[in-house]
């Protein structure tokens, strides 16, 4: 339905729904080459002023892509929960955020709503933050989940080590691996991103990942971020911890990712019958980033951060281990510089977070970004203060694979330090058991002769 | 009196590893962070790959090489104007600027090959590598007549409406790829049989990483003349046309 708001006498009229919230969205390069984004200021303050007018409930009336045309608008309508509710349903999406700032809600209530909330209705009252409020109500969910080890808990902050090599060169890749380790990364998941996605390429990585984790009882999950089909095809014949996939927040970008619901479903039961996890059977590993929709031309002229929003409400189907924001890889054309990056890592992770998911972020940036180093400093700074799950550890920051720069080992040490942050608390004691950490947890001196340097 | 020298960075005992892989690692560090000779390098390739990103062709030195093997040469712009402008607005690096369509068409030219020299997001990539390809690759194209375009402010798509604009049957754009840390002269090679505006990437067949550390320019252009011969073949290009690298070159 349409809506508008009148400032000095002068009328903005919006036709639907999504072009409110697509015209109160902070900027972005994306929106504006969707042709999305507000005109000018004044409308895109009108459209904050009318969205924080917007009632929740028109948000459960009102579809942004056809309940028949799209499979993850029936999931997400088909599985809200209106007892969750009940509570929040009178508000408009202006009172929701003044009321998630409160004293009085805390992470218990913040879980009661949660399956109450759309992913709409989420990316709506994000639209209407602040960055501290981002940070704020973040900081207040804790979301706790498990395989080998238990991810997630207030003071813990985890790392993927993520060990890629441009020809998928095992040793290459166990080099980097025994690196990261010696530095206290890999508790989220050792994650490869092969260059090669075939069954032969990524059965050797995930054998010679387990073979390390075995050799030396790390307790930790490896992965290889392969295509969910190929980690089908290898599920009784490799040791598969968890499965990873990208995911979008339409059908038609799932498609384009060459997957449906059905097939997560399919690699979700699959794995869990693996039965593999020690501590829990948390076993999926998302990744999700703004632009996907648009870059697949699947948006449906929805904006970008509300696209992303919806891949949220499909990754809590399934329980995932991890899910991550890779927020800076896709590029200038939909995040452009710095600032950019750093409002929309924010807000993935404070959406991810209440809608109940275990938010890491990609604190990244390519080389065509208006970005650098300092920036990611100050999102990873950011992200901690926020309570985000994991980031990743990529050795010196440098990705020699995938040639986009994200935060390293040493960063992970320093927002740990700064922030008094922990590891999870099994790899914690792995690595004071193995001499990488001492009793109060830090770094102690790696000796030539160390039992993990002779993994190679 | 010179203050003493701080010792203060703990160097890691396996800087061995280093020979399995050409990631940062074994970096050391003083307290948790970088030591400065690390962070000022990787500064360094930075600042390479940023310079690598506002690059030009060179196009008064491409023209004249080009022309002196006997081609003819046009000059080619998007329909984008700057370059800031370039990275926020792809579409617009897809498509041919008014002045630019009609010199082509002008021409009233028809071609078995056009080949693109697009700058792409390194124009050092495409400034370095394309001399050594087209050394290789134009002794195997005797049968073919070939017509060259510089580009600029290209994307990998619009080569095909310059492909269309000089009635070309097949067009081979050579492009600047998105500079990495360790490799900001990288370029690529992306091909179309019957090209026209408004094709998609499942229509193209692509040979990455031409650069000094990746394929070099024999390489590049065995795999180039294969995709040549196939495309012609079967009157085809893209994803039904297989090109396995590792199998082609070893």
């Amino acid at each position: 339905m349409p809506y508008k708001y009148t400032i000095d006498q002068k009328v903005y009229s919006f036709p639907d729904l999504k072009s409110v919230l697509a015209k109160a969205s902070p900027f972005r390069t994306g929106d504006a080459l969707a042709g999305l984004a507000a005109e000018d200021n004044m409308e895109r303050i009108a459209a904050q002023y009318a969205l924080s007018e917007i009632p929740l409930k028109d948000f459960l009336n009102e579809t942004m892509i056809p309940y028949e045309k799209d499979e993850v608008t029936r999931l997400i309508l088909d599985t809200h929960d209106y007892n969750a509710f009940q509570e929040i349903s009178g508000f408009t999406v202006g009172d929701l955020r003044n009321w998630l700032l409160m004293h009085e809600v805390d992470a218990k209530k913040l879980q009661s709503v949660s399956r109450g909330l759309t992913p709409e209705m989420v990316a709506a009252v994000s639209k209407l933050m602040r960055n501290q409020d981002l940070i704020a109500i973040a900081q207040k969910c804790e979301v706790i989940t498990r395989f080998r080890n238990t991810l997630g808990k207030k003071g813990n902050l985890s790392v993927r080590l993520q060990p890629n090599h441009p020809a998928d060169n095992l040793q290459g890749i166990a080099a980097s691996i025994v690196d990261g380790l010696l530095y206290g990364s890999g508790d989220a998941v050792i994650g490869i991103n092969p260059v090669t996605d075939s069954v032969d390429v990524v059965g050797n990585q995930l054998q010679m990942m387990d073979e390390i984790r075995q050799r030396f009882d790390i307790p930790t999950q490896i992965c290889v971020l392969c295509h969910l089909t190929t980690s089908l095809e290898l599920l009784h014949k490799a040791p598969i911890d968890l499965v990873f996939q990208s995911i979008g927040g339409t059908e038609k970008t799932n498609a384009s990712f060459g997957i449906n619901i059905s097939m997560l479903q399919e690699a979700y039961e699959g794995t869990l019958e693996l039965n593999r996890g020690t501590v829990g059977q948390n076993v999926m590993y998302f990744e999700t980033g703004q632009g996907s929709s648009l870059s697949a031309d699947a948006h449906w002229n929805v904006d970008q951060q509300t696209c992303e929003a919806r891949a949220y409400a499909l990754a809590r189907q399934f329980n995932p281990l991890l899910v991550n924001s890779v927020v800076g890889f896709i590029g200038p054309e939909y995040l452009y510089d710095g600032k950019q990056i750093t409002r929309a890592g924010l807000e993935d992770h404070f959406c991810g977070k209440l809608m109940g998911l275990p938010m890491g972020v990609d604190v990244c940036y390519t080389n065509h970004a208006e970005a650098d180093q300092d920036d990611m400093d100050n999102l990873l700074t950011l992200l901690g203060v926020a309570g985000c799950n994991f980031i990743m550890g990529v050795p010196g920051s440098d990705d020699v694979m995938l040639n986009y720069q994200s935060t390293s080992f040493h960063d992970a040490l320093y927002v740990r330090k700064v922030l008094d942050k922990k590891p999870a608390p099994e790899f914690e004691a792995w690595l004071q058991t193995i001499g990488i950490l001492d009793d109060k947890g830090q770094r102690r001196t790696i000796e030539a002769s160390h039992k993990l340097l002779k993994a190679l | 009196m010179k203050p003493e020298k701080t010792n203060s960075i703990q160097q890691d005992a396996w800087g061995n590893l280093k020979n399995f892989t050409n990631a940062r690692i074994a970096l050391g560090s003083t307290g948790n962070s970088i030591p400065l000779e690390e962070v000022l390098q990787f500064r360094f390739a930075h600042a390479k790959a940023k310079d690598a990103i506002v690059s030009v062709l060179d196009n008064d030195k491409l023209k004249s090489q080009i022309q002196k093997m006997g081609f003819s040469v046009w000059e080619a712009q998007s329909k984008v104007n700057n370059r800031d402008e370039y990275l926020k607005r792809p579409d617009l690096g897809r498509k041919l600027n008014e002045s630019s369509e009609k010199l082509l068409k002008e021409a009233q030219e028809a071609f078995d090959i056009v080949v693109v020299v697009a700058d792409g997001l390194s124009a050092n990539a495409v400034n370095t590598n394309i001399l050594p390809l087209l050394k290789e690759i134009i002794p195997k194209l005797k049968g073919y007549k070939v017509g060259f375009v510089l580009a600029t402010m290209a994307r990998v798509a619009l080569g095909d409406p310059i492909g269309a604009a000089l009635n070309s049957k097949f067009v081979v754009t050579c492009i600047g790829e998105r500079p990495g840390l360790s490799s900001p002269e990288s370029m690529g090679i992306y091909t179309t049989y019957a090209p026209k505006l408004g094709l998609t990437d499942e229509r193209r067949n692509c040979i990455s990483n031409i650069h000094k550390n990746g394929l070099d320019s024999k390489q590049a252009a065995s795999l180039l003349f294969y995709l040549i011969k196939q495309s012609f073949a079967k009157q085809i290009s893209g994803v039904d046309i297989k090109i396995d690298v590792k199998e082609l070159l070893h």
